[in-house]
């Protein structure tokens, strides 16, 4: 018979869940990642709620286990957003359930605004956690500026779970433009989008995205922001990209951008999905290294997703700087590969330590990470 | 304030300690004299000196692993420094450290326009990172006031921000890779030209540990294309109540400034004598600067005005051309020094929720006539990050004493209603025995553990960030062999 999900409903409760946990316990918000830690099944949804909503000063307090969804809700209802655009990976994953708040940033996940606005790190100012041993523990706060000790913050957010399970986050939002409009670029090779990205980015217009579809051929430059500044914007760019090909404006793209978010041109097609960071400008070598049966390009070509046979060792083929995650494959390959790229030697050395003292008995999403 | 009393076995290997050190340096790297020492025995916090034992001044990463192997190997202290204008005592050395200065590691070592990033060496000095980009209308974002002279190596170790962060973030949000010399020489790379960490953020605890963790000597930065132009414009109220509203209304709104500054009256008074920038006398004043083209900054500087103009301003004043934007920034750029001609000065940095503004003030006021000393005013009002400025006279006996209570007392108020202890200066020894009004005794236990992987027996700044009373099993450790 499957056992029942462990369901705190307290920060207290899952202290003492964690502090009394006898093996290894395996974490999930919403659990739109679908579990492949061996583990006790614990979930975060139990906690949930906004605890503090303050749209003058751009900051919320939330439950660990609020869905994103409500709190997006929440947000719109006062013109606000999280502005790092956390992508809905149901689609591209195949999973169900309520993606959460504290999934998000434990997962560090950012959409394409992330090369303008920073990633969800950047957003997030202060947590609540859990560690191996059952200890509650704050870091950072609810303010914009705290530099008061270590920012364990950082550390947490991208830690998927290995040293603590969140219980609260609060995070910094921002207001939501009045309008959005893309300007497309057609008919260019990779090389050429990549060029045309690096031009947009560097020029002085405030860019939120930049991606390139190798299908369509096309390169999608993204300006946000009160309606007569998009305008001229637009046309600043319009004019100064034409060198690159035939440029056309599009102002309702909010499917399309979403579509780049969400990597919605692999959605339900067979293979494993790879999300690789680099360099931009190493773009164009990476995409011969890769061999891949499709390809979609965001962060100005510097975030690259990869659809490859199952099974495949990509990161056995990458020889430029940067870090590939293993998105979506069966258990066997990524059991073989693991998720996450290995680290050099003294940087994995850093972080084993830290979950060893975070999590003294590793029970936490063991062998996730490492 | 309290050091540690220095260890007098490694005071008593100086000489052997110097020996070794002369082996992986040029001579002209190591400072053994006193009179030279001198130099280095305070920062910014002149309050407290002491001369270090020896001062290195490397000039690559290989000599700073170097330097720290050696230390390591005879359990020897090492206080990192950039350009010394840490407000908190972060550069303040032991008589019986080894101070690492990287002042002379202040190389560009590749600028990336298409990838909009630069690699600098850390000793460089934050202006001049932005001035190695300036010819292709570049700049790098983080802009502490002393951007003059501070140092890359400083900004990364304290996190600074500056008066643009509203908009372009503090220095970790502009930091994308570090090479990173650990206490027993290993060198480490951390992040680069790519965004985010493959692995564990170690970059974002790195950056903001004040010289704790290891020595960064190289950093990759992200640079940014300088916006077409900027423009302030200048308002006043009559209470802070009503200057905090407007705040609150603007970001509301959905305007997002580059810059919003706030000046209280004791502040516009010292920086109108002290400046003449014609400020009008108020209670409180608001700078709040957009950027973007022309017709932009027009529709910007339009709604913010009239939210402005609904909460009933004595006066609004826009600039309408560039000198009149010096002036607008004027008295505000001149405030410390403005200050710095009446009084002597604690520079506070607490943070608070924006919302809590009002409150935060009037308390202050009433702390301030309590002590019996003046407090002026000015900060960064977008993000909460408070600046009041302590009056004291150095000279007179208590004063100092009388100023640095009064702070903590302010310090403690910014947690109380939801705030931290220090926004952008950093702790260093300066707000260290505050640290257990902001966390409990486990909060601390937590962050003391990523100093112990990092430098497992607390040789790298040991005495900075928590206090002496909590670290002090940790510190003890015996090394000497
Ligand atoms: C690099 C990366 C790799 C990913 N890999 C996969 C994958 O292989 N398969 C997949 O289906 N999705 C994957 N995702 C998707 C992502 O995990 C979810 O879409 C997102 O977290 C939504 O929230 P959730 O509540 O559903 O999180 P979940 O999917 O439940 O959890 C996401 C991760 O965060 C941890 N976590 C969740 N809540 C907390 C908490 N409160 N405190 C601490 N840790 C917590 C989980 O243990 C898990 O490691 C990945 C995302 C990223 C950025
Ligand atoms: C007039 C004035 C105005 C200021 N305005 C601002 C402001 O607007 N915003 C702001 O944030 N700060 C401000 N400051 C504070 C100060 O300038 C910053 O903290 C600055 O970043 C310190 O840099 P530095 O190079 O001088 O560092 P130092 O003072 O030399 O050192 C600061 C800390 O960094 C550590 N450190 C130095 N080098 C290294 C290294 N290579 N590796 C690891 N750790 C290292 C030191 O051990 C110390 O803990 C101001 C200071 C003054 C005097």
């Amino acid at each position: 018979m499957k056992k029942m999900m462990l369901k705190p409903r307290t920060e207290t409760e899952l202290a003492e869940m964690i502090a009394g946990a006898t093996g290894p316990l395996a974490f999930c918000g919403g659990g739109t990642r679908g579990f492949d830690v061996a583990g006790e099944a614990l979930t975060t949804s139990g906690l949930s709620g906004v605890e503090l909503y303050e749209p003058g000063a751009l900051t919320m307090v939330a439950r660990a286990g609020t869905p994103v969804a409500e709190i997006e809700a929440l947000l719109a209802e006062n013109g606000q957003r999280l502005a790092f655009e956390p992508m809905d990976h149901r689609g591209l994953l195949g999973t169900e359930g309520v993606p959460t708040i504290g999934g998000v940033f434990a997962a560090n996940i950012s959409g394409p605004r992330r090369i303008q606005v920073g990633a969800a790190r950047d957003f997030l100012l202060g947590v609540r956690f859990v560690d191996g041993t059952g200890q509650v523990v704050k870091n950072g706060g609810r303010v914009m500026k705290n530099v008061t000790g270590y920012d364990l913050v950082k550390l947490m957010s991208g830690a998927h779970g290995t040293l603590g399970v969140l219980s609260e986050v609060s995070f910094k939002v921002l207001p939501r433009p009045e309008v959005a409009a893309t300007v497309v670029v057609q008919d260019v090779d990779l090389e050429v989008a990549v060029q045309v990205m690096s031009a947009a980015l560097g020029s002085p217009f405030d860019v939120t995205g930049a991606a390139y579809d190798p299908v369509e051929r096309r390169a999608y430059v993204r300006i946000e922001g009160f309606a007569g500044s998009v305008d001229y914007r637009v046309g600043r760019l319009v004019a100064d990209l034409a060198r690159f090909g035939a440029v056309q404006q599009v102002n309702d793209s909010e499917n399309l951008w979403r579509g780049i978010r969400d990597v919605s041109a692999f959605h339900g097609n067979a293979g494993d999905v790879w999300r690789i960071s680099v360099k931009p400008s190493d773009a164009v070598e990476l995409a011969e290294q890769l061999q891949a049966e499709a390809l979609q390009f965001d962060w100005g070509g510097g975030l690259i997703w990869a659809l490859v046979p199952a099974g495949t060792d990509l990161r056995a083929r990458i020889a430029v700087p940067g870090h590939a995650t293993l998105m979506r494959a069966g258990a066997e390959t990524r059991g073989r590969l693991g998720q996450f790229q290995p680290e050099p030697a003294p940087l994995a050395a850093i972080s084993a330590e830290l979950r060893a003292k975070f999590d003294p008995r590793g029970i936490l999403n063991t062998g996730l990470m490492g | 304030m309290q050091m540690p009393s220095p260890n007098t076995a490694i005071l008593a290997r100086k000489a052997e300690l110097a020996a070794k050190l002369s082996t992986v340096l040029p001579q002209d790297a190591l400072i053994q004299d006193e009179a030279e020492t001198r130099a280095y025995e305070c920062d910014a916090l002149t309050a407290y000196r002491c001369p270090p034992m020896l001062v290195v001044l490397p000039r690559t990463t290989q000599e700073v692993s170097d330097v720290l192997r050696v230390c390591h190997q005879m359990g020897v202290p090492v206080v990192p420094r950039g350009a010394g204008t840490s407000l908190a005592g972060g550069a303040l050395p032991t008589a019986d450290c080894v101070i690492l200065g990287v002042a002379r590691m202040n190389d560009v070592l590749e600028t990336d326009y298409d990838n909009r990033i630069i690699r600098v060496q850390t000793g460089r000095t934050n202006l001049s990172v932005s001035g190695a980009v300036e010819e292709e209308d570049f700049f790098y974002a983080p802009d502490p006031s002393s951007q003059l002279a501070c140092a890359i190596a400083g900004n990364i170790a304290m996190n600074s921000g500056g008066a643009h962060c509203l908009k372009y973030g503090v220095t970790t949000n502009n930091l994308m890779g570090v090479t990173l010399v650990m206490m027993d020489g290993t060198v480490v790379e951390i992040g680069g030209a790519h965004l985010d960490a493959g692995g564990l953020d170690l970059l974002g605890v790195i950056c903001g540990s004040e010289g704790q963790l290891g020595v960064v000597t190289e950093a990759t930065l992200r640079i940014l294309r300088k916006p077409e132009g900027a423009r302030p414009v200048l308002i006043g109220y009559d209470s802070n109540e009503v200057a905090g509203a407007c705040v609150s209304d603007i970001i509301k709104a959905g305007v997002l400034p580059v810059a919003i500054e706030f000046m209280d009256r004791p502040c516009i008074e010292a920086c109108e004598a002290f400046a003449k920038a014609g400020y009008p006398m108020c209670e409180a004043l608001l700078i709040i600067e957009v950027e973007g083209s022309p017709e932009e900054i027009d529709h910007q500087l339009g709604l913010i005005i009239e939210i402005a103009r609904s909460h009933n301003p004595v006066e609004l004043r826009e600039a309408q051309d560039a000198d009149e934007a010096g002036r607008i920034w004027l008295g505000r750029k001149s405030a410390f020094g403005a200050m710095g001609q009446i009084n002597d000065y604690m520079c506070l940095d607490g943070t608070i929720p924006v919302t809590e503004l009002p409150y935060v003030l009037r308390r202050i006021g009433e702390l301030s006539k309590q002590y019996g000393l003046g407090v002026a005013n000015v900060f960064h009002a977008g993000d909460g990050n408070m600046h009041p400025l302590i009056l004291f006279d150095a000279n007179k006996p208590g004063d100092l004493e009388l100023c640095e209570d009064m702070g903590a007392e302010i310090l403690k108020l910014c947690v109380e209603v939801g705030g931290c202890l220090t926004g952008e200066h950093g702790v260093g020894v300066e707000k260290r025995d505050l640290m257990l009004h902001q966390y409990s005794p486990e909060d601390l236990e937590a962050q003391l553990k990523v100093k112990d992987v990092f430098d497992p027996q607390w040789l790298l700044n040991p005495a900075k960030v928590f206090p002496l009373s909590v670290t002090e099993g940790r510190r003890a450790v015996e090394l000497i062999k």
